[in-house]
């Protein structure tokens, strides 16, 4: 064995064990970008390149890279280490691969990366991760944390975190592709005895036009990966782009719309039972005992299976799993959250929020200026506190799995954001090798950082185990929303010092709860002192990635109460943030753009308001005008202008596509959204009491997009924390009401009120 | 013995009456384009069209079907390989993002143009009201509704009671 394979081998091995990632592994899998750490795999020749092969190459393929196939037809097929829901990522990344390349795009296909542990994307460096975004120093022991964390849970294979074409695509299919093009101009060079500066590429050919000699991707391809592939290839210039920056149709969705889309609850096994669960419905409770006698005589129940924390029946059809799995007494084990309440927690965080601020024992995002002469020397401060409850994800395809579980072996077919964790998981689960959980991949219906948690797999795979048939597992709606991982219910509490002349001295800001990414409550105005800080105030209720994560909570309340701050300054909303944003020429131009098209110098009417929002989250900033119309109480929300500065563009309709799903999104959580806690666990159960936007309510929006050519940011969270704010800074436009908590739906709008209080 | 006509052939099953048409259809006869969403009529995505009138199949007991027309999203263009003027709108406009609502979708946008060939906005909100679309891609559904309106197949989808008046009308 040579010292190049032992040591691939050693760092091979090294995966294998969840979380025990060694430097030299980690540098191993991560060297193709010149530092960056994201590729998840090496470009290098040696073994590792030739144990993916076997996984992803048919016989006569040549493979040129981790990341890209050929094969003796020309066929050129990148291999895509992100799962698709809908987000076009598959499509993105295969065109920003092939535009490097300069690969003929009616050639290019693609296929979705084995779940191996050669295509991990977890250690997302930190530059990609940030994406140039500006974190206060207080704030980078928090950010090294997170990437020590994101470098810990390397074993991941993680679509989220809007990081597909910022992270993957910037510094895996753009370089690969490259790499790719360099190896067949190489390759021509040698076969034609010519100089490499004579050759150039177009529609997957080499051509040397002083010969008038052509050679094809295809004809190239074995002699092309004989050469060592560079891993600092040249890169285009953007006025070089021919696919990047184009409107490609997505390759999934003709198949989306005749129904042959197989999303995971459309896996299908011969002899497949299928599974019905009842899960503990406070969280942490277990099964204390269950009665199934009746149950189990049923015609076509063939086993009820106790998993400790739920108990799931099987049968030959769903429907009769799910009826008879209604007929099960289920007793649980108390809890010491059995009381708990949402009222409960509400009042822990206002006294966990107050605790901080008596004993000064809260941590910083941001320390700047002098916060406390600000305040003492101020001619006028206001106060607010503002919360947000609980959020389910209520993803379309209810959660589910099928697997099955033959020789020491489980195959699992669903569909996950994180195809890796779930093998790893279901391994750990059932103590098995990696090497003996399959994982099947399928479409999602829907994900939002829900289908980033692989619980629903884990059940399949020992429900299968223990019955020995395979399963389909489905859960039903209510389990869905009363099993979530959720959005957490926060309160943020602000203060804001002003002086005579309406200048905004200090901005004081405490909340609880705090995950990623680090900088979502950093405000981007220029404000000389700040102080932003957290504190804990955990509850039992599961913590989940919810679209934008932290940014869902704190765009709307940093917007909505900069909104309170220009009341009281007696400026114009729009123009204060534009004043405070004078050392921002990036920020303040979006802005201006979202204004402009909106009409803000123009009149809105009696009875409307219009509101607007500014958010930098995962490298992206988006500038939204909200106008509503509250007739009689009830609010319809008519139009939405929205600026969006992703950097570049790859896929301008594919990025407004995202603008419109996560304004609807948002917009969804915003006006309805509410999960509540009684005696411990969740009170909703369907979309009749979690209600979201319908046809009927949906604005029109308008996406305008401008490619500043900074950093290259997200496209699917972005859209959403802007949508809260500027919603209820128009609301208050169009009735004098402050919404300080979601759902709007909690406020009775009938009446103009000028400041309300506690108003539940 | 249950009976009916599913995408233009007989099928006869045999399970529980009460059975939803939604596990019938997917589990009994293996077309899985039909989506299972909510199981309570909620949000649509079980959508089909029996006897040319958009149903949740969901809360629609198998039995309800007996002697009918079912229509799934498989069987909705006029023939194989085909696309019905709805579905390629919708390759057109890009309207699907994740997916998993879109056969529910055009199921009820089909038997909205099968009545009604040129939609308002206001038709559109009301046929499309009861399809939950998560992704949130009601602008796009309602732009591919209005590019297909255009087209003269869509009124040729499948409605026996359509077709009866018809031929009373000759």
């Amino acid at each position: 064995m040579s010292e190049q394979a032992q040591e691939n081998t050693m760092a091979s091995t090294k995966q294998s064990a969840l979380g025990k990632w060694t430097r030299r592994g980690f540098i191993s899998a991560g060297a193709l970008a010149g530092g960056g750490l994201i590729v998840g795999v090496a470009l290098r020749r040696g073994d590792r390149r030739d144990q993916v092969a076997e996984l992803v190459a048919e016989d006569g393929d040549t493979l040129l890279s981790m990341w890209v196939k050929i094969d003796e037809a020309g066929k050129i097929t990148a291999i895509v280490p992100h799962s698709e829901m809908g987000q076009g990522a598959q499509t993105v990344l295969t065109q920003m691969l092939a535009d490097e390349m300069d690969a003929n795009w009616a050639d290019v296909g693609f296929v979705e990366a084995p779940a191996e542990d050669e295509y991990a994307n977890g250690p997302l460096g930190k530059g990609y991760l940030l994406a140039g975004a500006e974190i206060p120093a207080a704030l980078m022991a928090t950010v090294d944390g997170a990437m020590h964390q994101a470098a810990k849970a390397l074993v991941q294979q993680i679509t989220g975190g809007s990081l597909s074409i910022r992270a993957t695509g910037v510094a895996g299919m753009r370089v690969a592709g490259a790499a790719a093009r360099d190896m067949m101009i190489k390759a021509a060079a040698g076969t034609w005895q010519v100089p490499e500066s004579e050759l150039t590429t177009s529609n997957s050919m080499v051509i040397h036009r002083a010969s008038n000699r052509v050679a094809s991707y295809a004809e190239l391809a074995s002699a092309a990966a004989k050469f060592e592939p560079s891993n600092k290839p040249t890169l285009k210039k953007p006025e070089q782009f021919t696919l990047m920056g184009k409107d490609l149709p997505r390759h999934d969705i003709p198949s989306k719309v005749t129904g042959e889309a197989m999303f995971g609850i459309d896996a299908q096994l011969p002899g497949m039972h299928y599974a019905a669960i009842r899960q503990a419905p406070v969280f942490g409770a277990k099964v204390k005992s269950f009665d199934a006698a009746d149950t189990k005589a049923q015609p076509g129940v063939t086993h009820v299976v106790d998993l400790g924390d739920a108990i799931a029946v099987v049968a030959t059809s769903y429907w009769t799993a799910e009826r008879a799995i209604r007929a099960v007494d289920i007793q649980w084990t108390t809890t010491e959250n059995d009381a708990v309440s949402s009222q409960s927690i509400r009042q822990q965080f206002r006294a966990d929020l107050a605790k901080a601020h008596t004993e000064g024992s809260s941590s910083p995002d941001v320390e700047a200026g002098d916060v406390s002469s600000a305040f003492a020397t101020a001619a006028q401060v206001i106060e607010a506190t503002y919360e947000v409850p609980f959020l389910a994800h209520a993803c379309m395809e209810p959660m589910n799995a099928t697997a099955r579980f033959t020789n020491g072996q489980c195959e699992v077919w669903t569909g996950t954001q994180n195809p890796l964790g779930a093998r790893h998981e279901v391994a750990a689960a059932l103590e098995l090798d990696l090497a003996d959980v399959v994982l099947h991949q399928h479409f999602m219906g829907g994900g939002f950082g829900r289908r980033s948690q692989n619980d629903a797999s884990i059940q399949a795979a020992r429900i299968a185990r223990d019955t020995g048939m395979p399963v389909k597992l489905i859960w039903s709606r209510a389990e869905d929303t009363q099993h979530d991982f959720y959005r957490p219910s926060v309160a943020s509490q602000f203060r804001a010092a002003l002086d005579s002349d309406g200048q905004v001295l200090a901005w004081d800001n405490i909340y609880h709860e705090k995950h990623e990414p680090a900088e979502a409550p950093v405000i981007p105005y220029n404000v000389a002192a700040q102080h932003i800080h957290y504190t804990e105030s955990s509850t039992h209720v599961p913590f989940g990635a919810w679209r934008s994560v932290d940014h869902s909570q704190h765009g709307f309340f940093t917007e909505a109460f900069f909104d309170e701050v220009a009341e009281a300054a007696d400026k114009d909303p729009y123009l204060l943030r534009r004043e405070l944003l004078m050392d921002k020429p990036r920020h303040r131009k979006l802005l201006d753009l979202a204004a402009e098209k909106a009409g803000w110098d123009q009149p809105v009417g009696e009875g409307r308001g219009r509101g607007i929002s500014l958010q930098e989250s995962f490298g992206t900033l988006v500038a939204q005008v909200v106008e509503v119309t509250v007739d009689q109480g009830d609010v319809s929300v008519d139009r939405v202008v929205l600026a969006v500065d992703p950097g570049f563009a790859v896929s301008p309709d594919g990025l407004t596509a995202q603008m419109e799903s996560g304004v609807i999104y948002g917009l969804s959580a915003a006006m309805y959204g509410e999960i509540n806690i009684e005696e411990g666990r969740v009170s909703q159960s369907a979309f009749a009491n979690y209600p979201v936007v319908r046809m009927q309510d949906a604005p029109t929006i308008e996406t305008h997009i401008v490619n500043s050519g900074e950093a290259w940011g997200g496209a699917g969270e972005p859209g959403t924390p802007g949508i809260a704010p500027a919603l209820a800074n128009a609301i208050y436009q169009a009735t004098g009401t402050r919404i300080r908590q979601l759902p709007v739906s909690r406020y009775d709008l009938n009446y103009r009120v000028n400041e309300p209080e506690e108003l539940i | 013995m249950i009976t009916f006509r599913l995408n233009g052939t007989e099928q006869s099953l045999d399970v529980d009456p009460s059975m939803p048409l939604l596990w019938a259809i997917r589990e009994n006869l293996g077309l899985t384009g039909t989506k299972f969403g909510c199981g309570q009529a909620q949000c649509g995505a079980c959508t089909v069209h029996l006897n040319g009138a958009a149903i949740r199949s969901c809360v629609t007991p198998v039995a309800a079907a007996q002697g009918s027309e079912v229509t799934t999203i498989e069987g909705l263009a006029a023939s194989e390989g085909e696309l019905h003027p709805l579905q390629q709108a919708w390759i057109d406009e890009q309207a699907p993002q994740c997916g998993y609502c879109q056969s529910g979708q055009i199921m009820s946008a089909a038997a909205l143009l099968a009545t009604n060939p040129n939609p308002d906005d206001a038709a559109i909100d009301a046929a499309m009201s009861g399809n939950i679309c998560r992704c949130g891609m009601y602008q796009r559904i309602r732009k591919s509704i209005k590019r297909a309106a255009g087209s003269e197949a869509v009124v040729g989808v499948f409605d026996p009671q359509a077709a009866t008046e018809e031929v009373k009308h000759v």
